[in-house]
């Protein structure tokens, strides 16, 4: 196959990559979306097959390392629960990471290969474009790798932050941009792997501090991180399906990123600095009054719910925590039967990851045209006879509306406070992620149900039958 | 003087950062999810990458250093690529409508 062929393939696979997000604008577009995906990805496979038209047993191992990574991801994706899927995408992203960086490394070692010229000879564009792509590569890799054990609990939630990690940080970024001149300069391949090894180490330096309530961002800025690689590789390899993709996911991530971030009123930068959480939990175990709480049983809670007209049911990552979206979705079945009216209201930080409780409330056959996002939805719990918060803390917290000093002021958060009452699911009066008490439990309009999410609302349903 | 081709590479690189952009924001919120799944799968046509580097070794000797790490990264990419687009299209199968006889 010809050069300029392969090379308008590998065009089309970039197009149907394009279509592929394009799909997604909607749930009806979205399956075929996919499946332009999984076209493009066809395409340039196959025509990088035709186009080396190598077929020597090189090939047949080629084939082999295939089906050995295929049936691990087919296995993995029938098997995750969608509870875990911010561990699964962050773990995805390492994978891209670390391909990342092996690609680059044996594009270094060989470079005939790829037409870069030869070792200790390479073109000083592909050689910047190499370290560019290994670098980013390993800094994802390492990062995934910190957010992956995070989110599964294996390590702390919390910042772990030390003296002078700014300064490190500051000075191993600035040791990478020496590193990457002094290869060009030299051709030398230690250089190379310091290069490769002090990046793993930044990536793994840079996430360590950032605290469980900042996953969103974190997963969202790796997502954008996993697609600069692929870029900085598509540069090395001249491939414009590469560059194409690389550039979509980088933009998509970056993009992703910054809706987490106004999700949560925090800017950028002091998410990437870290330490959220760490301070405020100290204060806050301070100044501990005590105010009187109102507490009930799901016998109350049904009863009110009974009564009333309209619902709305604000989930958060408590639900995904206890599982509760089954046995939700029963109690909403049972209430809808009584003509009240149920509605979902997702905050865009709800969960670990962007459309986290989408996904959940969607595996539990919750038609989508009953959830809505906190911009649509905000305006209607003045209306709302009843607000069920199950699993939600922070994002309900009206401090974020009235207290200049509370870290999470200026945050948007839904307006649960203004519904003629609220049912909160908790298991304990204890502070969300952000480490602050949440003022809703103290209302008047407040009925705190404490219970395990799942239990509870299995209960709720009983009593309401 | 003749054009250097790497701006041709650049012109693709930066409109498809446009693309992406204006793409990307036309994403419903509710399909975040399956937009980092994808985005993970399709980002794995880094394969291009590997399989190259795979087979570049000659008939005598496959497995030399450079294409044993081009092998590795196959398995790797490959895992997202199935992975990536397996769990997006069980995801996506899951956004029903309401149904229309209630």
């Amino acid at each position: 196959m010809s050069e300029n062929l392969s090379a308008i393939f590998y065009l089309i696979s970039g197009v149907l990559f394009i279509l592929a997000l394009r799909g997604l604008s909607s749930p009806e577009t979205s399956r075929q979306g996919n499946f332009f995906g999984i076209l493009g990805m066809l395409i340039a496979i196959t025509v990088t097959f035709l186009s080396i038209g190598n077929f020597s047993s090189g090939f047949t191992y080629v084939l082999i390392f295939l089906l050995i990574g295929g049936s691990i991801g087919a296995f993995i994706a029938y098997k995750i629960p969608m509870t875990a899927m911010p561990e699964l995408v962050a773990g995805f992203h390492s994978l891209v990471g670390l391909a990342a960086v092996f690609v680059a490394i044996s594009a270094f070692l060989n470079p005939g290969a790829f037409n870069l010229g030869s070792p200790g000879n390479i073109k000083l564009g592909s050689l910047i474009e190499m370290s560019i792509g290994a670098g980013v590569g390993a800094i994802t890799f390492s990062g995934s790798i910190i957010a992956f054990l995070k989110l599964q609990g294996i390590m702390s939630g919390s910042p772990i932050t030390f003296k002078g990690q700014h300064l490190l940080n500051a000075l191993i970024l600035i040791s990478i941009l020496v590193l990457t001149y002094l290869l060009c300069v030299t051709q030398s391949s230690n250089l190379f792997w310091t290069l490769i090894a002090v990046s793993f180490l930044i990536g793994f330096l840079l996430i360590v501090p950032i605290g469980g309530a900042d996953m969103p961002v974190v997963i969202s800025m790796l997502n954008s991180y996993s697609g600069w690689a692929a870029a900085g590789i598509g540069f090395t390899l001249e491939n414009s399906a590469l560059i194409i993709t690389g550039a979509l996911v980088g933009s998509s991530g970056a993009i992703l990123s910054y809706i987490m971030c106004k999700g949560m009123n925090r800017s950028f930068f002091s998410v990437i600095l870290g330490g959220f959480g760490a301070t405020e939990q100290s204060s806050s175990s301070q100044n501990k009054e005590q105010r009187p709480v109102k507490s009930g049983n799901a016998e109350d809670a049904a009863f009110l719910m009974k009564n009333a007209s309209s619902v709305i049911i604000v989930p958060g990552y408590g639900m995904a925590v206890a599982q509760a979206q089954h046995a939700l979705r029963e109690m909403v079945d049972t209430l809808k039967k009584n003509d009240i009216k149920v509605t979902y209201a997702i905050h865009p930080v709800a969960g670990r990851m962007p459309g986290h409780m989408n996904v959940l409330l969607a595996e539990a056959n919750v038609p989508y045209d009953e959830v809505f996002e906190l911009e649509e939805i905000n305006n209607d719990f003045a209306n709302a006879d009843v607000a069920f918060v199950i699993g939600a803390n922070d994002v309900t917290n009206p401090v974020a509306k009235t207290d200049p000093q509370s870290p999470i002021f200026g945050m948007p958060i839904l307006d649960v406070e203004k519904c003629k009452s609220v049912l909160f699911v908790k298991r304990s009066l204890s502070p969300g992620y952000a480490g602050i008490d949440n003022d809703l439990f103290y209302r008047e309009n407040t009925l705190m149900l404490f219970a395990d999410a799942k239990k509870m609302t299995e209960e709720i349903t009983k009593n309401l039958n | 003087m003749e054009i250097d081709p790497f701006i041709f590479r650049l012109s693709i690189f930066i409109l498809s950062i446009f693309i992406g952009y204006y793409v990307v924001w036309s994403v419903t919120p509710s399909l975040h999810t399956p937009l980092m799944s994808v985005t993970n799968a399709i980002s794995s046509v880094i394969i291009v990458g590997a399989i190259i580097a795979g087979l570049a070794g000659n008939s005598e000797s496959i497995f030399n250093t450079s294409s044993i790490f081009g092998f590795l990264a196959i398995s790797l990419a490959a895992i997202n690529i199935f992975g990536g687009f397996l769990v997006t299209q069980r995801m996506l199968q899951m956004y029903k409508k309401k149904k229309k006889d209630k």
